[in-house]
């Protein structure tokens, strides 16, 4: 099966020789369409070193990363650029929004950078905020919104226009359960409707919703759900 | 035991045979604990030994002449439910707890890899909790209309909050036992049994 994102035996070691850090080492992971996929592990353990370099926002040390089957390191400037604005959606952990623009001119924002008319950008906007639960908040400041609007805006940002990569990092941190659901049922939805989707998230209840869960320690995947489920639940029968 | 008391409650809804009890408790458990319908006629026969409940005959809905044997919840059937529902469930006893078991044996032996342990079972955790959610968010317990819809997501909330528990518990073990490894200066000599162990000081031999 094509995946949306592969990073192929991917390294990033930050500064060299005695204060050397090697923030992931030799990671291999896939997303494939339709497929959500949660990342877990300790703080420090290369979460959202693999999220950043998934999205293009930071360059592997050693080994690649693909999109759609482009390896971005055969991309320029603008090119990774471009493919940050049309294929991949980040949800930063801080939200990241411009305070000087409404919630409908955040999420317009990506796509007038990449040439979109204003009118389309702003109606693809609305849709956006439609669909994360929040049309009638389209005119208002970022600091004119709670927590949960900000995110939801965010999240809106991260899906207008049909992005086939959804990356967020801990986009429920600091919701309430409630709230976090809706963020989950959101972009489980965009999965389903065949984006891939990668999540860092320290909560088991919400990396339950994914459809594989992968753990990181040391910048190591040590271990996977639901990857080769039906295999093992086989080895499993035969064996009783 | 919760499965008589569950039993005589639904049987307050009225009169019902076996396979009908059984059928309502798994309409608001799913099959979480499924009851086998030896065990729920061994329990229909006790209740009906200690005057909880009584044998009515009623027609066969098929119209037929055939009787099926009902039982009906009697008044101290009745009481028995009241006092249940008023009276907490004990934790003075906390249920045996298998992983915690494990756990607190295995921190102690030497030459058994902890770690692996921990995540393995937070891998297992991780996919029942990935199934629970999975029933959640589709099948009946998603948009629950009838009462006994509500109360099986209610019972699969219980699961989720269980399994989450027990995945933070394992994080706070994994947590411990390596801040834990960090202090002690002989922590290399676990990493690699087969080395021969140092005579430092701490270690009686
Ligand atoms: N710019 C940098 N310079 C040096 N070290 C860095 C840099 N960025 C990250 N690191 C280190 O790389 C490792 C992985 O960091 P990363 O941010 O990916 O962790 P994380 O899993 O996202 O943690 P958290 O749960 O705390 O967000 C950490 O040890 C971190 O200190
Ligand atoms: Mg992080």
């Amino acid at each position: 099966m094509n995946a949306v994102l592969h990073l192929a035996a991917a390294s990033r070691v930050h500064g060299e020789g005695a204060t050397e850090v090697h923030a992931l080492r030799g990671v291999t992971f896939r997303a494939h369409p339709g497929e959500l996929v949660a990342v877990m592990g300790p703080s420090g353990s290369g979460k959202s070193t693999l999220l950043t370099l998934a999205g293009g926002l930071d360059a592997p040390t050693a080994g690649s990363v693909w999109i759609e089957g482009t390896d971005l390191a055969t991309l320029d400037h603008a090119g990774r650029a471009r493919m940050r604005r049309t294929s991949v959606g980040y949800v930063f952990q801080d939200f990241n929004l411009i305070p000087a623009l409404t919630a409908a001119e955040n999420v317009a924002l990506p796509r007038e950078l990449d040439g979109e008319k204003g009118k389309v950008a702003r109606r693809l906007a609305l849709t956006a905020l439609e669909e994360v639960g929040i049309p009638d908040l389209a005119d208002r400041f970022p600091d004119e919104m709670s927590g949960g609007q900000q995110q939801r805006v965010a999240i809106a940002r991260a899906i207008v226009g049909e992005r086939r990569l959804i990356l967020a990092d801990e986009p429920t941190g600091a919701l309430d359960t409630d709230t976090g659901e809706e963020i989950l049922r959101l972009l489980r939805a965009r999965c389903d409707a065949g984006a891939a989707g990668v999540m860092v998230t320290h909560e088991a209840r919400h990396a339950a919703w994914a459809d594989r869960v992968v753990f990181l320690r040391d910048g190591v995947v040590v271990d996977e759900t639901g990857a080769d489920e039906p295999e093992a639940l086989l080895v499993e029968e035969s064996g009783r | 035991m919760s499965i008589r008391q569950a039993m005589l409650a639904i049987l307050e809804q009225g009169p019902m045979y076996g396979y009908q009890l059984r059928a309502e408790f798994e309409q608001r458990t799913g099959e979480t604990w499924p009851l086998n319908i030896g065990q729920v006629y061994t329990t229909l026969t006790r209740l009906e030994r200690d005057g909880m409940v009584e044998v009515v005959e009623s027609a066969a809905e098929d119209g037929s002449d055939r009787t099926h044997v009902s039982y009906r919840a009697t008044e101290s059937g009745r009481s028995e439910v009241s006092e249940w529902f008023a009276t907490p469930v004990p934790r003075t006893q906390p249920p045996r707890d298998e992983l915690a078991i494990k756990l607190a044996i295995a921190v102690t032996l030497p030459g058994v890899d902890v770690a692996t342990i921990i995540q393995r079972q937070r891998s297992a955790t991780m996919t029942s909790l990935q199934d629970y959610t999975r029933l959640k968010r589709t099948g009946r317990a998603a948009n629950p209309e009838a009462p006994e819809d509500l109360a099986w997501s209610l019972v699969l909330d219980s699961l989720v909050f269980d399994a989450e528990a027990e995945v933070r518990w394992l994080d706070h073990c994994e947590a411990r036992l390596r801040r834990a490894a960090a202090d002690r200066p002989a922590a290399s000599a676990h990493a690699t049994p087969t080395a021969t162990p140092e005579t430092s000081d701490g270690v009686a031999r």
